[in-house]
């Protein structure tokens, strides 16, 4: 029990209290507080477990670079994992609990593996449990070494999208952020401004200044009030750029009902906006780096900024005896802000010597210890920091044996410089360099319209600062064609001139300190002894080290620790950092909600299926649908009390015997017109094209240009240079595209117009032997009399007044016609004819009964009986492709060797003499001579169903050599089973095909 | 996201194009003239280059219409959009 609430100051409101729980336990805070600022002032100092040791750690820090205060907050489906409690808004009921602790923070059972962790260094697990395999162990080793839990319910929440456009986005609404987003908002330009804070303002927040003779409270407030009056600029806080894309494509997500009670939200709970914009201004500002000493990393541990901020902004005083630590002049302006805010400060301790620092006068050195030239070099305490042992250091930063000191205190605050916010401008591909006087890797140039202002720069004078971020806003605002005035840039007091000594970690060699417990990457537990483990197994590239050791992985992404771990690298590879260089920054900045990407597109949302033109009529007949390729059709009509299997078989045999209705209205629908239509078709299908008459209908087989079979249909001739073309119901756009692909890349000099006509039409089949009968009582201008209306032929007319369409085509092996009419009358056909067609029994039957009738009829559905190597030779097309002489997409690959070798796989048809039960689609036949593998696979079932009509199990398959086996017996491995088959040809059912020409 | 300029339509996301890979390549034929090594290199051969990359795109939920872009892979900058039967531009790379 250390940090505590200051009586006064601090941007939280003390007339709203509110009440929150951690770990079960009630605490209060104010309204305005982080959850994070708010365990601070309760004094709560253990806040998680570390990840891999389980040694108690406390906050870090006070922004998304916090590592260690890891959150799953609320319960049930409104839980969520992982948060930052940096980054938490107190609400009132607010239940937190840590991620890493069993079975409590005080007591963790698993703490035992601090004891161990001189056996535990990186990769310890991979090397460990290798045998038998790694993935027996992983599933207990994860559990011990985990973050957060998912929760185990849907969504509650909703998520939407915004796509917008603007001149200038400006990411960051610090000083620098804001004067940018004025100075291009004044210009007219459409401006967007994000800042991932509720508040505005950035540093001045935690650092008040007298800007132009008045408050920088007052002057913030001034800004945001400006912008949000412009017309044309966008204003959103608690929003976060999360990643930048190509093109000046940047990713927000914003929190829209996240800082509210549960039972308060409503609507949405996050945005993401995808922005495009023409000119991008990073203000993100810049990170403190801890320091890499001994056991670092014990609670009242801190980054001084952090310390800064959570007195400055919330009144939590970070501890009751702080000690700072620092190897810059924030230290020290940090230690006088909370001396003069009634923090105790015991002492400083400043690794560089006085002589290299440029203090001004305002710092004053008499109000408590300074020590120059030396650092921490060890920290005592279990559940919280007690003392800090001091030594001093040589030039190189090596400790120096017996001048040390050791202070009494409750908390240290560390400022071991600073990091420019880099990752945004990095990930739009922006190069960095590693900067010798701010200690700091810095953003230079980028390809795409992005630069950097303010801290973000490695630049830390405000009054500096501020003329840039003015020039850029107005820069940017005029490059997108908008006239910028002059700006007036506000005078600020103080200069900040600094000097950084370099401090990647303390050297502790020569007396004896630990470096197993001087952490680097505090989320991760990799300490520097970790680092150089890696190297020395050889693993030299940044890029490597990272991923061995597991440095900078993980929700924080190394936010504290990336540089720091390249300091490591520089001291033990005895090259530069700028040669070590940085790994890739990778969007999320920060982890992002995946509701929010999916956005609306969930449930039933997330792959809408189109409807048929007659859904109802189906479901009043009882259909049961299911999707066939975006398509909700029925998979049969349930009738009575019978199961799906029944209904099918049922509707399968009725079809034989009477007349069956089904609605084929995917099927895809492609109408090319002009002079060179046929050559066109001539050249996309096997099947010569170019010798059909108007009025005829013919079967075609589409290849790509592999050679591989693609797709098949029947195409008619509506009237010379006019065909409408068939595709299967899956592949309707795709080919529709194809036809376009070719016609504009390749065949330019083609005059053909395509038109994919599908949705326009539906399309009623009446199928079986009554077919005829029943649509001759409807009132349609095309006569049906089978000597003039033949199988494959088709004709236009009109069907009740209404245009229509039919093909005598049939996929049934009965008599069947496809009558196609406008879209909109697909329902009251269907229902015409459920109605007309009571007197002959009709049936409507869904996909599967058809699917058993083409299976009878030994007919092919491309996709099911052909696969990505099946060419037009194994499935029956060698003879048309003899005649046919010119040439067609595919056709220079079906001539290749592996397609006309002899032993290729062919379609053929299975007879079961084993039993009464269809063979798997998938069973495998095996070589003569097998009963079971290991052996040469020689192809496999690919269609098979009971056949009510035959009164057998029956199958199609692709078998080697299939053609030349007719007769043979075979054996089938299926799944598990060993089974016997005869290759038979393939249609078993009217295997003359009488029925279709009724 | 990539955002491209349809000839036709203006500046779009990416997400309403197809990208149909490298762009002027000459189909052989007739295909009894062409030999396997001809056939598979207009089958399956591609440039990858570090640089200007020329290639073809559909506006496909836009115009429907094929058209040319030059494309630099390292830095995505789109340096030409051009009709689908135009010559590939000469572009001077940029030095790097």
């Amino acid at each position: 029990m250390s940090g505590y609430r200051l009586d006064k100051g601090g941007y939280i409101d003390r007339n709203t209290p509110l009440t929150f729980s951690f770990e079960g336990k009630q605490y209060s805070g104010f309204d305005g507080d982080t959850l994070a600022s708010a365990l601070i002032a309760n004094g709560v100092s253990v806040i998680g477990r570390s990840f891999k040791y389980h040694r108690p750690r406390g906050i870090l820090g006070a922004g998304l670079d916090e590592p260690n205060a890891i959150m799953q907050i609320e319960s049930g489906p409104h839980t969520i994992p992982n948060l930052k409690a940096t980054g938490i808004e107190l609400y009132d009921g607010l239940q937190a609990n840590p991620v890493n602790a069993w079975p409590s923070l005080a007591f963790d059972a698993l703490s035992i593996n601090s004891l161990l962790s001189r056996f535990i260094p990186a990769a310890f697990y991979y090397k460990t449990f290798m045998w038998p395999h790694w993935h027996v162990f992983e599933p207990t080793i994860r559990k011990a070494a985990g973050l957060g839990v998912s929760p185990n319910f849907p969504d509650p929440d909703r998520y939407e999208k915004r796509f917008v456009h603007c001149d200038v986005l400006v990411i960051g609404g610090g000083p620098a952020g804001l004067l940018a987003a004025q100075a291009a908002s004044r210009s007219g330009a459409r401006v967007i401004i994000v800042e991932y804070d509720p508040e505005w303002g950035g540093s001045l927040l935690n650092d008040p200044k007298e800007m132009d003779g008045t408050t920088s409270d007052t002057w913030i407030q001034k800004i945001v009030d400006e912008l949000q009056e412009a017309p044309q600029t966008t204003v959103l806080n608690r929003t976060m750029a999360f990643g930048v894309y190509d093109h000046g494509l940047i990713g927000l997500v914003e929190r829209v009902t996240d800082h509210l009670p549960v039972s308060s939200r409503s609507g949405v709970r996050q945005r993401i906006w995808k922005v495009r914009a023409a000119h991008t201004i990073i203000a993100s500002g810049a990170m403190e780096r801890p320091f890499v000493f001994p056991n670092n990393d014990r609670p009242g541990i801190m980054l001084a900024s952090a310390g800064e901020t959570y007195a400055r902004r919330y009144a939590a005083a970070p501890g009751k005896r702080v000690v700072v630590v620092t190897n810059n002049d924030y230290g020290h302006y940090c230690a006088q802000s909370l001396q003069k805010m009634g923090v105790e400060i015991v002492a400083i301790a400043d690794a560089r010597l006085q002589k290299n620092t440029l203090l001004p006068g305002q710092i004053d050195l008499n109000n408590y210890p300074v020590f120059f030239g030396m650092t921490v070099t060890d920290t005592s305490g279990r559940h919280r920091v007690r003392s800090a042992q001091l030594h001093a250091i040589d030039d190189s930063g090596k400790a120096i044996s017996g001048r040390s000191h050791n202070i009494d205190c409750d908390t240290i605050l560390m400022s071991g410089g600073w990091s420019p916010v880099v990752h945004l401008f990095s990930q739009a591909g922006g190069k960095l360099v590693f900067d010798a006087k701010a200690q700091a890797f810095i953003p230079t140039s980028c390809e795409q319209n992005i630069v950097c202002v303010g801290a973000a720069t490695g630049e830390y004078s405000l009054a500096k600062n501020l003329i840039d971020a003015a020039k850029a806003g107005s820069n940017a605002a005029s490059k997108s064609g908008f006239k910028c005035g002059s700006m007036a840039v506000p005078s600020v007091e103080g200069s900040e001139a600094s000097t950084v000594r370099a401090m990647w970690q303390v050297d502790v060699s020569a007396i004896g300190g630990s470096e197993q417990k001087a952490w680097v990457d505090f989320q991760n537990d990799v300490t520097a002894s970790d680092v150089k483990l890696a190297i020395r197994e050889n693993f030299q590239s940044v890029e490597h080290v990272k991923r061995y050791t597991t440095l900078g992985m993980a929700s924080d992404q190394g936010k504290t620790s990336n540089v720091n771990g390249i300091g490591v690298m520089e001291s033990v590879l005895k090259k530069p950092m700028a040669q070590v260089g940085t790994t890739k920054f990778r969007p999320p900045y920060d982890p992002t909600t995946i509701g929010a990407f999916a956005g609306r597109r969930v449930g039933e949302n997330f792959a809408p299926l189109r409807a048929l033109a007659a859904e109802q009529g189906h479901k009043e007949a009882g259909a049961k649908f299911d999707d066939y390729g975006g398509w909700k059709r029925p998979v049969c009509y349930l009738q009575g009390a019978e199961t799906e299997a029944e209904a099918v078989q049922r509707e399968a045999k009725a079809i034989r015997h009477g007349v069956g209705i089904f609605e084929a209205s995917p099927l895809g629908k492609i109408e090319v017109f002009g002079p060179d239509a046929a050559k066109f078709l001539n050249r996309m299908y096997v099947n010569i094209m170019s010798t059909l008459k108007a009025g005829q209908c013919r079967y075609g087989i589409m290849l790509d240009e592999n050679g591989v079979v693609f797709d098949d249909g029947v195409l008619g001739c509506l009237k010379e240079n006019h065909f409408l073309v068939g595709t299967t119901s899956g592949k309707a756009a795709a080919i529709a595209e194809q036809f376009e692909e070719w016609l504009q890349c390749e065949w330019t000099d083609l005059d053909v117009v395509t038109d994919n006509v599908t949705s326009a039409w539906s399309i009623i089949n009446v199928n079986g032997p009554n077919a005829r009968d029943l649509l001759q009582k409807f009132d349609c201008t095309v006569d049906l009399s089978p000597d003039v209306f033949k199988h494959m032929q088709m004709r236009e007319g009109r069907l009740a007044g209404v245009s229509c369409r039919i093909q005598r085509v049939s996929f049934s092996g009965e008599l069947s016609y496809e009558v196609a009419i406008p879209w909109a009358y697909g329902a009251s056909f269907w229902q015409a004819l459920i109605s007309e067609g009571a007197a002959f029994g009709v049936c409507p039957f869904g996909i599967e009964a058809l699917m058993i009738l083409r299976i009878e009829k030994g007919y092919l559905h491309v996709g099911s009986d052909t696969d990505g190597m099946t060419v037009p030779q194994d499935i029956g097309f060698g003879r048309i492709l003899a005649k046919k002489k010119s040439d067609f997409v595919g056709r220079r690959s079906i001539m290749r060797p592996d397609a006309v070798r002899k032993n290729r796989r062919q379609f053929i048809g299975l007879e079961n003499i084993s039993d009464e039960s269809p063979f798997r689609v998938g069973a495998h036949i095996l070589p003569p001579g097998k009963v079971a593998p290991p052996a040469h696979t020689q192809g496999w079932v690919t269609s098979s169903v009971y056949s009510p009509n035959t009164g057998k199990p029956i199958a199609l398959a692709l078998v080697e050599r299939g053609t030349e086996r007719y007769g043979e017996e075979v054996q089938i491995w299926d799944l598990g089973e060993s089974r016997r088959a005869k290759i038979v040809r393939p249609g078993v059912f009217d295997p003359e095909g009488r029925r279709l020409h009724v | 996201m990539l955002q491209i300029n349809c000839p036709y339509c203006g500046p779009r996301s990416e997400v309403e194009f197809r990208c149909g890979g490298e762009s002027h390549i000459k189909r052989p034929g007739p295909p009894e003239d062409v030999s396997d090594a001809e056939w598979s290199e207009y089958l399956f051969f591609r440039k990858n280059p570090k640089g200007i990359h020329f290639e073809r795109w559909l506006h496909r939920f836009g115009c429907g219409r094929w058209f040319n872009i030059a494309r630099d892979t390292v830095s995505h900058e789109v340096l030409h959009e051009y009709a689908i039967d135009m010559p590939a531009p000469t572009i001077i790379e940029k030095t790097k």
